[in-house]
């Protein structure tokens, strides 16, 4: 009997490496290519600003990196530790501890990548405001990080802690539930509050006078986008701290694993929206700078109605949590 | 363990519920954030008709909602009526 679980966890984090590393590898790949591509077009445009162009673009593409270099610690562990304790609860959790950084360092690594190349394109138009571009792009794609160190954070809660000791049944769909709602969620705030960081360094290389205010409708925008996948991270805490009462029939497991099917699915959307509507606002900030109240207020009403949808998966988690 | 009939439709009224509001989330948020990204682009090219963009950018994320609302209830449904 604790032979076959002992195989069984060398297969769980097996394959949860293979995920991690998998899938953790896309969205840094993609945007560091994309920084790349919009590198060479810069420097063919303005060869003069090669040097800090060459210079932005690796600073850049290092931060897209650690997106990549969060899962491959994922994997690393899986593959070297010892698990906790040998049950089947720590199998289903190096499973999921795999999809939820494999899942969650996707749009982190493709928001960073939109910040760099922008930054890129910028200098070449305007070497002038080459510092202050760099640093904008440092401080957006550091915030598009965020969703994948949520992820990070969450998968080594589920390597760490020991669930052996809570009842099988409904933990095992707990465990799976919170590395989805927190990788899957993560996707689109990362990408969004990428495509703000984008257009604030293109804003900021088309009126430099302005870069104040552009980092600071950034930001704004970007804590609104970042809402959703704070809910995911919020809903896999619950669902690794709460205490479940032993179950013998399938529908309270069923409940924890649609909570976070729900909460990761319905990011997505509002994240991505959000981060569309602070894009645009931060473009016209940076081009009408009369306008900025008016498109403050706009873009924060528009992001709230955008952002219901998200509390309704919000809603629906925690009553399939608590109430059902 | 034994699973019954009624406990698998219940467990499928769960998973149902969960899969419905996650993916019928989707829609709404990415439509509601374009609308909103247009009237942004509009408020910047004439800031002077602000209230009136804002108030047509609000009808039409409200219209967009529906389906959200849809899932909303059809979720609701699966979880306490069905």
């Amino acid at each position: 009997m604790l032979e076959n679980i002992q195989h069984f966890e060398k297969m769980a984090a097996f394959a949860g490496a293979a995920v991690a590393m998998g899938l953790g590898a896309i969205g840094s790949a993609l945007g560091e290519g994309h920084t790349a591509a919009k590198a060479n077009e810069a420097i063919a445009r303005n060869p003069e600003s090669l040097g800090s162009i060459y210079k932005t673009m690796l600073v850049g593409q290092s931060i897209a990196e650690s997106a990549s270099i969060f899962a491959l610690v994922i994997a690393m562990l899986l593959l070297f530790s010892k698990p906790v304790s040998d049950s089947y609860a720590t199998v289903c959790a190096a499973l999921s501890a795999g999809l939820c950084m494999g899942f969650g360092a996707f749009g982190s690594g493709v928001g960073a990548g939109f910040a760099s190349a922008a930054a890129c394109t910028g200098i070449a138009r305007q070497p002038a405001a080459s510092g202050r571009l760099t640093t904008n792009m440092l401080i957006g794609s550091a915030v598009c990080q965020t969703t994948a160190i949520y992820s990070l954070v969450t998968a080594l809660i589920l390597l760490l802690v020991d669930f052996s000791t809570r009842p099988l049944s409904p933990t095992w769909a707990a465990i799976f539930g919170a590395g989805i709602a927190t990788g899957l969620s993560a996707i689109g705030s990362g990408i969004g509050e990428g495509l703000v960081a984008e257009t604030s360094c293109e804003g900021i290389a088309r009126n430099p006078a302005a870069a104040g205010t552009i980092t600071n409708s950034m930001l704004l925008g970007q804590a609104v986008t970042e809402t959703t996948a704070i809910y995911g991270l919020l809903i896999s805490f619950i669902l690794l701290f709460k205490s479940f009462p032993p179950a013998t029939t399938l529908a309270p497991a069923a409940a924890l694993l649609s909570a976070g099917l729900c909460m990761g699915i319905g990011a997505f959307g509002p994240g991505i929206g959000e981060g569309v509507t602070a894009q645009t606002a931060v473009k016209w900030i940076a081009r009408n700078g009369n306008a900025q109240i008016e498109l403050t207020r706009c873009m924060l009403v528009g992001q709230a109605v955008a952002e219901s949808t998200g509390i309704y998966s919000l809603v629906i988690a925690l009553i399939l949590i608590f109430v059902v | 363990m034994a699973i019954e009939g009624i406990d698998l439709v219940r467990a499928a009224g769960f998973l149902g519920a969960g899969i419905c509001m996650g993916l019928g989330a989707i829609g709404p948020g990415l439509g509601e954030g374009l609308a909103a990204a247009k009237a942004c682009e509009s408020i910047g090219k004439n800031p002077r008709e602000a209230g009136l963009i804002t108030r047509t950018m609000l009808v039409g994320q409200a219209v967009t909602e529906s389906t959200g609302i849809y899932s909303l209830v059809v979720a609701l449904l699966l979880l306490f009526v069905v």
